[in-house]
């Protein structure tokens, strides 16, 4: 079908039309017709914010890596867009070979959070396909899905075909090889997905039966398949594969308009908030010859003029420093900036933007203390004194920043109105120490979100905080910080809602997610648009009550509707880990001392082939923990 | 680009200044302004090309785009000015550039120029623009109402300003206007318009004017006129 003689007047009464137009340096068109498996590779939010995404990216190097298989990217049409394709009925296209979607042998969908849900449902409909799983066969698309919300696919579970839980690099190969053999064959979809089943971090939902107790929770989930396997654990790779130097340079001005390059994944700081920090477990370092090469082959192949080094916690990166020496050396004069996300709060921290921002303009510093009382930061492991932040906050005025940002989090276990006091109380004495520093233009600027007790974390048995305590708690900071030089910014506490109920969902859910798009809700994370009523009537009209979900304390025993989805971080140890929290316990970070969460034992093989120090944990001989380690 | 890049001002040892002239195609004319300058940056740092760059707190690389094109619109024959920290040949500046162009531009003829010469933008004194119709309308009562409209010494448009309405006068800023019949019969309209820093008309506008903006099928900019041409 050709897309182009409609998609030119349709892009004239459009905002931005170069979301829609690709042709962008180094994005690949390749032929169509010389290609037998077919990737779109889909994310659910506007374009300046799924170009930002270097998990779509280095799928999108993999794929066309190989020279039968084609990857194509395509992102939600923002509202207006897609008003004009419903209108015209131009149905969702790729940007490459402005292909239709169904046109495809598979769509896969990245989805980082659970926001986007609903612009998963809608895109599939604007590709003019069915949104059920069920009500799709082999003349559709097989839909897929990955990416950091789906460690909790149930809610998805109605529309998606297949899950990949876990890092995608190795297992997008491996599908594309099903794939292939499958349509070589014209079998069936139920063969499809039966051979997709048998492949490790793959998730099929509809062979698997979840049963309920009459309170409604989970009672069993259970496959009801022989290749389904029980539990599902994620995919890992054993190194991280060599980064992605031809990004694709974009016209527009994209949400993180830089190129990113990731010098680690993982992080062993063990905050128990932190869903990633539980989920991307081991730590893999890269090594930081790789990053130098990279960051130079990167710069001539795209011509960006900022480059972000990415991880967890770049602080924890073991050669920070000398990445950090060698980069300014050798690009100095050549009008590079670097990025550096993810700072501890430490004077090493300011040590290291000093040198990357030696020239230009200091704006912003960035910490994230979460919680504003050291008992507090023992209870969610992110110790740090007092008398220290504000130390390093000295420094950091003092060496030129205007503003230090903060991010704080509100609804944390055992959290009372002191530590809420206690965040107001912290934002004046940063302030202060920046008067005394620079004077009336210290600038203090405050992110307050609520916590959402994630899946998979030692915090998946909490519930969310209440609504009229969040209300009460931001009412009382937005009264105690209206002062000049600080700026606070919250969250709408029935956004933070939806997120909780989406996040802890189990599959029944899937009913209210396709009510709620049908009654126009898209775009949920964004608050211009975010339909509260939809949600509502959506709610009301299944039956389910949100407040299950979300604001319901589990109990240890409970099943848990994400239990047969295997992280590699074992439940004991999570519980472990939720105990010594409420002990108000620090356990540091586990490179000194291993604690045995069960990654080790769960991707033993993975690790055999390398050295001992190629991963984060510390070379297990040396420890007492090697049996408990591999206990299981 | 813009005010920090002029001659004269915040300069970090620019050995040379050259002028060239590219094509922004049909891919790429939905790209606005802004972003194409951002890709010149880019496009300018892939070749290896010297730049210059302004002094500041947030140093810029220094080249003028001559004309801002409207999102939508082709340009056939754009200019801009580049300075560098060294000097090259304009043939190994082009050997450089062609091998890292994006699909939709092109480079056209690349010249040295002096250093202090004055900017493009304030030399710029006409575009010429030709909009490519898909109307059923004869070509002769087109030309009817474009001699109609020529013919009045005054063209009152409103134009959004700072958030309000002002009213100005589009006819003084007509330098030339005449249509055609292209290869297949469409009708083609050819104009000139004001394009210097006293005012600049805008082709839609004329368009408008004339009734034609729901049948407008191409617009392109074919020509860009300089105090210098003359
Ligand atoms: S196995 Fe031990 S060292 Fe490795 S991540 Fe788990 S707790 Fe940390």
């Amino acid at each position: 079908m050709k897309i182009d003689q409609g998609l030119d007047h349709l892009l004239r009464s459009v905002c931005k039309p170069g979301r829609y137009t690709g042709g962008e340096w180094n994005s690949i068109v390749k032929d169509w017709d010389r290609c037998d498996v077919r990737w779109a590779l889909a994310f659910p939010d506007i374009y300046e914010i799924g170009m930002s995404n270097l998990g779509l990216m280095i799928l999108y190097d993999q794929l066309n890596r190989q020279e039968s298989v084609l990857a194509e990217r395509v992102y939600a049409p923002w509202v207006d867009m897609e008003q004009a394709m419903r209108s015209s009925g131009l149905p969702l296209f790729s940007l490459e070979n402005r292909r239709p979607l169904a046109e495809f042998d598979v769509i896969g969908f990245s989805l980082p959070s659970e926001q986007l849900y609903t612009n998963l449902l809608n895109m599939l409909d604007l590709a003019g396909l069915p949104v059920l799983s069920m009500a799709r066969d082999e003349r559709h698309p097989l839909v897929v899905a990955g990416g950091e919300a789906v460690y909790n696919p149930e809610p998805l579970a109605d529309f998606v075909d297949a899950f990949v839980i876990g890092e995608g690099e190795e297992v997008v190969h491996e599908l594309t090889t099903a794939i292939r053999e499958v349509k070589q064959h014209k079998s069936s979809r139920e063969a499809l997905l039966r051979r997709l089943a048998e492949i490790q971090g793959v998730y099929v939902p509809r062979f698997y039966r979840v049963s309920y107790h009459d309170d409604g929770t989970v009672a069993e989930i259970q496959p009801t398949m022989a290749e389904a396997r029980l539990p599902v654990r994620k995919r890992i790779v054993a190194t991280l594969p060599p980064p992605v130097t031809r990004l694709i340079v974009p016209y527009l001005d994209i949400v993180h308009n830089r190129a990113n390059i990731e010098i680690q994944r993982g992080c062993t700081r063990g905050c128990r908030f932190c869903h990633a920090g539980m989920v991307y477990r081991p730590v893999r370092e890269r090594p930081v010859e790789e990053v130098l090469a990279a960051v130079e082959a990167i710069l001539r192949h795209t011509g960006f003029e900022e480059i972000g080094l990415l991880s967890l916690s770049s602080s924890d990166y073991s050669h920070i420093e000398r990445l950090v020496r060698e980069l300014v050396s050798r690009y100095q004069g050549q009008h590079l900036s670097i990025s550096l996300p993810s700072l501890r709060i430490e004077s090493v921290s300011v040590d290291l933007m000093d040198q990357l921002e030696a020239t230009g303009r200091r704006s912003s510093f960035t910490f994230a203390p979460e919680a504003a009382t050291e008992r507090l930061r023992r209870v969610i492991n992110k110790p740090i004194a007092d008398q220290d932040l504000l130390a390093v906050v000295e420094e950091v005025y003092r060496r030129g920043w205007k503003t230090v940002k903060l991010y704080f989090m509100i609804g944390h276990p055992t959290q009372t109105l002191d530590d809420v006091a206690a965040i107001a109380d912290l934002a004046h004495r940063v302030r202060a120490v920046g008067m005394r520093a620079i004077g009336p233009k210290a600038q203090v600027h405050l992110s307050v979100s609520t916590l959402v007790p994630k899946p998979h974390t030692p915090f998946q048995w909490l519930p969310l905080a209440d609504e009229a305590d969040i209300r009460t708690q931001q009412e009382y900071l937005r009264d105690h910080l209206r002062r000049p030089g600080i700026k606070l910014n919250w969250h709408n506490p029935q956004e933070t809602l939806l997120e909780a109920v989406l996040a802890r969902g189990d599959r029944r859910l899937g009913s209210v997610i396709y009510r709620a798009w049908q009654l126009g809700a898209r775009f949920d994370g964004w608050s211009d648009q975010f339909k509260i009523e939809a949600w509502r009537q959506a709610f009301y009209e299944t039956g389910l009550v949100p407040d299950f979900y979300a604001r319901r304390p589990r109990p240890l025993d409970e099943v848990l509707p994400w239990d047969h989805i295997d992280t590699g971080v074992t439940k004991r140890y999570l519980a472990q880990e939720y105990e010594a929290s409420l002990r108000g316990e620090v356990r540091p970070d586990c490179r000194e001392q291993c604690y045995a969460c069960g990654i080790l034992a769960a991707f033993a093989r993975e690790r055999q082939a390398l050295l001992e120090r190629a991963w984060g944990c510390p070379p297990l001989q040396h420890h007492g923990v090697r049996r408990e380690a591999h206990e299981r | 680009m813009n005010g920090d890049d002029l001659p004269g001002k915040a300069q970090e040892g620019p050995r040379q200044r050259l002028r060239i002239q590219f094509a922004k195609g049909e891919p790429l004319k939905y790209i606005s302004h802004l972003d194409l300058a951002r890709t010149w940056e880019r496009i300018f740092r892939r070749a290896g090309l010297p730049l210059a760059y302004s002094h500041g707190f947030t140093p810029r690389p220094r080249f003028q785009i001559a004309a801002g094109l409207p999102v939508g619109v082709i340009g056939r024959a754009e200019w801009l000015d580049v300075w560098l920290t060294e000097r090259l040949s304009p043939d190994e500046v082009r050997s450089r550039l062609q091998p890292v162009l994006p699909t939709g531009l092109e480079v056209g003829e690349i010249t040295e120029i002096d250093l202090t010469a004055p900017s493009l933008q304030s030399q710029l004194r006409a575009a010429d623009y030709r909009a490519v119709l898909r109307s059923q309308e004869p070509v002769e009562a087109i030309r009817a109402r474009i001699e109609e409209l020529l013919k009045s010494p005054t063209l009152l448009r409103r134009r959004r300003h700072k958030g309000g309405w002002q009213t100005y006068d589009l006819r003084p800023l007509i330098q030339s206007l005449s249509v055609q019949a292209g290869d297949d019969g469409e009708p083609m309209i050819d104009m000139r318009l004001q394009a210097s820093p006293q005012g600049a008309g805008r082709p839609d506008e004329v368009l408008d004017a004339l009734g034609l903006s729901w049948v407008l099928d191409r617009l392109e900019r074919t020509n860009l006129r300089f105090e210098f041409d003359k």
